[in-house]
């Protein structure tokens, strides 16, 4: 093919003195043919972000692109004037961000924004931008048009954000659209109706589009081509179902096989002894309300009963706003429940008063979600491990040798005991956390999206950690996420929430191969790549 | 990079810190750089600086040695400083602390009562506390902590109040730790630049307070301080300018200093609030 609208031709983009490697892209060429969807796929910091935003002008201070070509219909966008380069910006060159909420200006109409590109480039009247904008908002099939374009950003869900922002880049017809990262930040659902739109709007504007993503399920789901890039280099190129089926780059190899397939694994035998049992719990959040209106109800849980056998593995999913975040914390009593019971060994955690609570606070203990932000920036490892069971009545000895023994466990060793959480990467987080829980005793261990932040080859390795301590340890495990395909990977039973309710229980086979729920199987369904992780299942089987 | 060395890539921060040392410097030598004391009567009223080497800024009304005045008002103006800005932390530090940790009840008590003191303007309040006291040193060292305390405590609540939803103190909570506990040893340490840096500030705004105190004759008259300095050459400006424009320069120098470090502490605590600016 020599139809390339797009092509790069060595790029380079240095970083700033004392950066942690010297360039965030190094000699990167590839091109971009006309109506193909290019996926860029890497982990984070691997300079797919940064390349796209130097084909946009938008690199940050202090970096600056090196040497290299990126020759778009006959001039290179890398040395265009500042002026030239705002012509083309949004007019042939369009982009939407991970981010839909902070991409908007949360103070301005949806119509608004979306005439503000025309009236930006000098285009068309008023009412014709009106006009146009509206027809935009229909064609990226959001609900209600008329209504929608008078709509503000908060009053629109994510997925709705993320089609207005794709109304704004389609706007003036650009010849590229530069997705970076689109999908990352909304729902399996919502994800594959984004993903449907994007395929639909490039077969009607015949664009091309390069997509940023780092996940593999969506390649297989919308890419023509592939690049996989690391470290600021690209490791492998080529059609999206060659390098699906036979990478030939190792580094290929490792993030495919570390995507959790989907492979039912073979259920532990179970006791019948309840580590958790969960009965009636019903929590609701009230919003505003005033002696002369009714106050806004959500029910976030609304009368879940839930049970899990000592050393099972039960996974929580739902999408968010469905109440499982809620639900694990209710369980820890973050969330004071409104009634029903939570019993812990016997114990009714959501009865207990503060005092009681606090002596009974070690039963279940939970690993968070961000790595950055669950462990204290200013206490040293060993005092993160150890002040919990010192609390407990745990002598200092014991306390910190149980602390240096943990850390061996957890694959860190002992002398992370002295360090910082900052000298630590996204996944050494995790594992202190899952440390610092272990480190109590508890009977019970709630995973809140334990593993959503991290890259998919970490997420790897924190999920075969899991299941290796549940296999030595006998861990009882209450898993949330909004991942089916990690769920699958480490639970025996999967519990699906909507709205609040609980709608499916069964055990991990069932639910992925015989769901009962239609809403089960649309989330199934919803799964980016569903149809490719079946086949490299029954490959492997 | 070490937060000393993202001090330093400030230049005027460097230069602020230099400033004040040597303030401080001048401060602590004082008795021994002029051991007569201020009040001393050195030679003929109205001298211009700069004519008598053993006199280099000049002599007052009342012929005392203006350097000698600068040098030991100093010393009163950074301990003015000092220790009503320390006061001033040791009642808004736990007061906003306990309101943004508790909440509720709590927070609505903490909050009427340091509104009650943000409704009166700082000054007329500061008046009004130094003529009911005496006006010793102490008093109007405590009149300005008075003053100065509520924005510290508005400062504090609001960073409790963000940092105790975060992940490390919930984990805290199910550590079964106390809450008094998870306040002094999880939550206010990471909280204390934003302290640190609004303290700075508030040593500068007490210096001047003190100055604008002592300028309109409310100051401890045993001790020379720069107000006082302006306040009793303000009459005889037009003929002898010199003697308001020096104790000036050198409030304004000491503010600026602090001014300077306080901007300083901000960027470097925060690295990545710097990098959109150019």
């Amino acid at each position: 093919m020599t139809d390339a609208i797009l092509s790069i031709d060595s790029l380079t983009i240095d970083l700033p003195i004392g950066a942690d490697r010297p360039h965030a892209v190094e000699d990167v060429s590839f091109d971009l043919n006309k109506g193909e969807i290019l996926c860029v796929v890497g982990e984070s910091g691997s300079g797919k972000s940064m390349t796209a935003n130097a084909l946009m002008g938008l690199l940050p201070d202090g970096v600056t692109v090196g040497k290299g070509r990126a020759m778009f219909d006959g001039k290179d966008v890398l040395t265009l004037p500042e002026a030239q380069k705002q012509a083309m910006r949004g007019a042939r060159i369009g982009m939407i961000f991970q981010e839909p909420m902070t991409a908007l200006n949360p103070l301005m109409r949806i119509g608004d924004q979306i005439a503000e590109v025309f009236a930006a480039h000098n285009l068309l009247s008023g009412s014709e931008r009106r006009a146009r904008a509206l027809a935009l908002v229909k064609e990226v099939g959001l609900p209600d048009p008329e209504k929608i374009i008078r709509a503000y950003p908060f009053q629109l869900s994510g997925g709705q954000r993320q089609r207005a922002m794709i109304a704004m880049a389609l706007a003036l017809e650009p010849e590229i659209l530069i997705a970076d990262e689109p999908t990352t930040a909304l729902d399996v659902t919502t994800q594959a109706q984004i993903l449907r739109l994007i395929l639909a709007l490039r077969e009607k504007h015949g664009m091309a589009v390069m997509f940023i993503t780092h996940d593999f399920g969506v390649v297989a789901e919308i890419a023509d081509r592939v690049i996989v890039m690391r470290y600021g280099q690209i490791v492998e190129a080529g059609i999206a179902k060659q390098v699906l089926e036979s990478p030939q780059h190792e580094y290929t190899r490792a993030l495919l096989d570390a995507i959790p397939t989907g492979t039912v694994p073979e259920l532990a035998p179970i006791t019948t002894a309840p580590a958790l049992e969960i009965r009636h719990l019903n929590k609701i959040y009230r919003t505003g309300g005033s002696p002369f209106r009714a106050a806004r109800e959500v029910r976030a849980v609304n009368d879940v009963s839930l049970t899990i056998a000592k050393g099972e593995v039960v996974g929580l999913v739902g999408e968010s706003g469905s109440g499982k975040s809620t639900l694990g914390r209710a369980v820890v009593r973050l969330v004071t429940p409104d009634s029903g019971q939570v019993l812990v060994g016997g114990v009714d955690m959501a009865a207990l008063d503060e005092n009681e609570l606090r002596k009974q606070r070690h039963r279940v203990q939970m690993v968070f979600q961000d790595p950055y932000a669950s462990l204290n920036p200013r206490h040293r490892i060993l005092r993160t491990l150890s002040d919990g069971p010192m609390a407990k009545g745990v002598s200092k000895q014991q306390a910190h040798k149980r602390a240096l023994d943990l850390l061996e466990i957890v694959g860190l060793g002992a002398d992370a005991a002295t360090r910082f959480p900052h000298e630590f990467s996204g996944g050494q987080r995790q594992r202190i956390g899952i440390a610092r829980a272990l480190a109590m005793d508890p009977e019970l261990i709630i995973a809140d999206e334990a593993v959503s932040a991290l890259d998919v080859s970490i997420q790897a390795q924190v999920l075969e950690l899991l299941a290796d301590l549940r296999r030595q340890m006998g861990l009882s495990i209450l898993f949330i996420t909004h991942d089916l395909r990690v769920a699958a990977q480490v639970c025996d039973r999967i519990a699906v929430m909507q709205y609040g309710r609980l709608v499916e229980v069964g055990p991990v086979r069932d639910v992925f191969h015989a769901p009962k729920q239609a809403y089960t199987r649309e989330l199934l369904a919803a799964v980016p790549g569903a149809g490719w992780a079946m086949e490299k299942e029954d490959a492997t089987a | 990079m070490t937060l000393w060395k993202r001090f330093a890539t400030n230049r005027g921060a460097v230069i602020g810190l230099i400033i004040l040392l040597c303030v401080i410097a001048i401060a602590l030598l004082a008795p021994v750089i002029y051991p007569g004391g201020p009040w001393k009567m050195v030679q003929r009223p109205f001298l211009v600086p700069f004519t008598n080497g053993d006199l280099p800024l000049g002599t007052d009304t009342l012929g005392r040695d203006v350097a000698a005045g600068l040098v030991h008002g100093a010393r009163v103006s950074l301990l003015v400083g000092l220790v009503s800005t320390v006061m001033a932390l040791l009642i808004g530090v736990p007061l906003g602390a306990l309101a943004g940790f508790y909440g509720g009840y709590v927070d609505e008590g903490a909050m009427r009562f340091t509104e009650f003191f943000q409704t009166i303007p700082n000054f007329a309040l500061a008046i009004v506390l130094v003529a009911i006291l005496e006006p010793t040193l102490g008093s109007i060292t405590l009149a300005i902590a008075i003053v100065s305390w509520p924005p510290v405590a508005r400062l504090v609540r609001a960073e409790v109040m963000s940092l105790k939803r975060r992940e490390f103190v919930e984990a805290a909570h199910l550590a079964g730790l106390s809450n008094t506990r998870i306040l002094v040893s999880e939550v206010l340490p990471n909280a204390i630049s934003p302290i640190i840096v609004m303290a700075s500030l508030m040593v500068a705004t007490a210096i001047l307070l003190e100055s604008s105190l002592s300028f309109l004759g409310l100051g401890d008259p045993n001790i020379m301080s720069w107000g006082y300095m302006i306040g009793a050459a303000r009459t005889v400006i037009r003929s002898a300018w010199w003697l308001s424009f020096m104790p000036g320069v050198a409030i304004l120098l000491t503010v600026l200093a602090l001014n300077l470090i306080g901007e300083g502490l901000n960027d470097a605590f925060n690295p990545h609030l710097k990098k959109g600016r150019t």
